[in-house]
């Protein structure tokens, strides 16, 4: 009696999780790949047609071309920002962890603020647009760093409060100090939170829209984001096309997904209780 | 006045996060510069300060100037007078409130619930985590058309299904009553994997002879619920609270995509007015808009933090 209840209960946990959670993402790939006409009826219908090699080329050509440019765009925006959030945060890390001292409160209230206080948009232009980056895609990696420093700081330096300060003690012993210790002993040894920092921090980039609408506006080096919102007016009545474009673009993370699950949540959950 | 306050957090974290041993920094070789130099501050400092820091507090002063990017004019208070004169404006100050409180509180009774359940014997566990966790990684402005397609007034998926039972849904999103609450809603699908995990986390690290303890009294589910995982997880309550309560008060892209604060203004929140001033090349108004919310996230987050901290000391 009780296990027939037991399944019952997890019959309608898996039913109502799968409608909840599954139905959208099956109708974005449904509507993906019907044709022009079934895909405006919106419903959950059976494709009649598979054109999908057909939308997937169309959406692709479409705007000369402004898909990819903008998929380029933004791998180099994604690999950029996050290969310096993870030099510079791990140093940053590092060294506040270790090294107690006024310095220390500065900076640990400096990280916190970065993780509370909404950036003030318009000054940021201002900044920008007198350093001459404004609207360049230079300018936007350095904004995607400071807006996500705050939390791959916090994820570096509860990971080097878990290597032991005996191996910087037996290291300076060998006469490695400053930056030979940190790149010769430490940093391989935190290669389990770069992992998760480059896993994070990629998929907030990669997925990032506000600051691409503010910071790079324009179509000519739009990020894939960017695309996106302006499809939606442009096909207002090619649902097929928004649909394989919203298929496309969720394929990076889906795949980040798929191979590192347990990362992602455990980078997650890591930086919700650190922060 | 304003740097004053987030340094409440800071003086409330050391014990959690910033609990470094306190050995004297040594002296390298020779006396010669210390082993953990403050250069390693040096990259990251810059670009935080350039980017984050001198933005700031540069808006405090841009907030008080009619503004146009090259040259502004001092104006004193006219443009914060201005945002709560208007009624279009202050609305957006109460939906920014509405929808932080409305998110965030889902979040955690929905991310509770599916934590326990995700915590307990289930055979499809492991995939049912992962179909709820999936939306945190999507795009939020997919997810936003995607949703704005489902939830139309008579092709929508979601009407469709609700005239099956019977019930004629309203326009979810075009009727000024229900805008918010339906983006609000599709924040919280979104969002609610992130904190199931979080809940997830913390019910697992709970010690199992709280819960043989309950069994050896002959208590129900109810009771192992309500006296040992509801009161253990209070720390995993406390970072969903203010992870998801930070997200609601900035949010702007869903609703950007779903509504655009529409219909007409009954959907704004402060992030969406900052933009549309912006846009109309208000840039004095629009960091007025800035400061307002700077105001409003740390005057709430802030004590927020400390209460909540407070009480986990006590549970």
């Amino acid at each position: 009696m009780r296990a027939l209840r037991r399944s019952g209960l997890e019959l309608v946990a898996v039913v109502l999780a799968v409608v909840i959670f599954v139905v959208p993402f099956s109708f974005m790939v449904l509507t993906a790949v019907k044709d022009e006409v079934q895909s405006a009826e919106l419903d959950f219908g059976w494709p009649t047609s598979w054109p999908v090699v057909q939308n997937l080329i169309e959406v692709i050509e479409a705007r000369d071309y402004v898909l990819l440019r903008a998929f380029l765009n933004s791998t180099i925006l994604t690999v950029a920002a996050v290969a310096l959030l993870v030099v510079f945060c791990s140093m940053a890390g590092f060294v506040l962890q270790r090294r107690a001292g006024r310095m220390r409160s500065v900076v640990n209230f400096l990280v916190l603020s970065g993780l509370i206080i909404p950036p003030a948009i318009v000054p940021t232009i201002w900044v920008l647009q007198t350093l001459g980056l404004f609207k360049t895609l230079p300018g936007l990696i350095l904004v995607e760093v400071a807006f996500h420093m705050s939390y791959s700081v916090l994820l570096y330096r509860a990971f080097v409060s878990a290597v032991p300060r005996e191996l910087d003690e037996a290291a300076m012993i060998d006469g490695c100090t400053g930056f030979k210790l940190f790149f010769k002993v430490i940093f391989p040894l935190l290669r389990p939170v770069t992992i998760t920092v480059i896993l994070t921090t990629s998929v907030a980039v990669f997925n990032d829209f506000v600051n691409p609408l503010y910071f790079l506006p324009g179509d000519e080096n739009a990020t894939v984001q960017l695309t996106l919102y302006n499809f939606q007016s442009q096909y207002s009545t090619q649902w097929n096309l928004l649909f394989m474009d919203i298929v496309l673009i969720t394929i990076p993370p889906l795949l980040a997904f798929i191979f590192f699950n347990r990362k992602i949540v455990s980078g997650m959950t890591a930086g919700a209780v650190k922060g | 006045m304003t740097s004053s306050k987030p340094g409440t957090v800071t003086s409330s974290e050391p014990p959690t996060v910033a609990a470094g041993r306190r050995a004297p920094a040594r002296k390298g070789k020779g006396g010669r510069g210390n082993p953990y130099p403050y250069l390693f501050y040096v990259p990251a400092g810059i670009v935080y300060t350039v980017v984050f820091l001198v933005p700031t507090v540069m808006a405090f002063y841009f907030s008080m100037t009619r503004w146009t990017l090259f040259d502004s004019t001092f104006v004193g208070l006219e443009n914060f007078t201005d945002f709560f004169a208007e009624q279009n404006l202050r609305i957006g100050f109460q939906n920014t409130l509405i929808y932080a409180v409305t998110t965030s509180a889902l979040k955690v009774v929905l991310g509770m619930a599916l934590g326990v359940v995700l915590t307990s014997r289930l055979k499809m566990r492991g995939l049912l985590r992962s179909v709820v966790f999936f939306p945190v990684l999507v795009s939020t402005v997919a997810v936003g058309i995607t949703f704005s397609v489902l939830l139309k007034p008579d092709t929508g998926l979601v009407n469709k299904a609700l005239a099956l039972v019977g019930i004629s849904g309203p326009d979810w999103l075009g009727d000024a009553n229900t805008a918010l609450l339906s983006v609000a809603l599709v924040d919280v699908w979104k969002g609610v994997g992130l904190a199931t995990v979080i809940y997830i986390a913390g019910m697992m690290s709970i010690p199992r002879d709280y819960y043989q303890a309950v069994a050896v009294d002959g208590g129900s589910s109810w009771h192992r619920f309500r006296y040992v995982t509801l009161p253990l997880s209070w720390p995993a309550t406390n970072s969903v609270i203010i992870l998801s309560f930070i997200g609601g008060l900035r949010s702007f892209d869903l609703i950007w995509t779903m509504t655009r604060g529409g219909p007409g203004f009954t959907s704004d929140v402060i992030a969406s007015i900052i933009y549309k001033q912006y846009q109309a090349g208000f840039f004095g108004l629009s960091t007025a808009g800035n400061v307002i919310l700077f105001v409003v996230v740390t005057a709430l987050v802030v004590p927020l933090t400390r209460f909540l901290s407070a009480r986990e000391v006590s549970a």
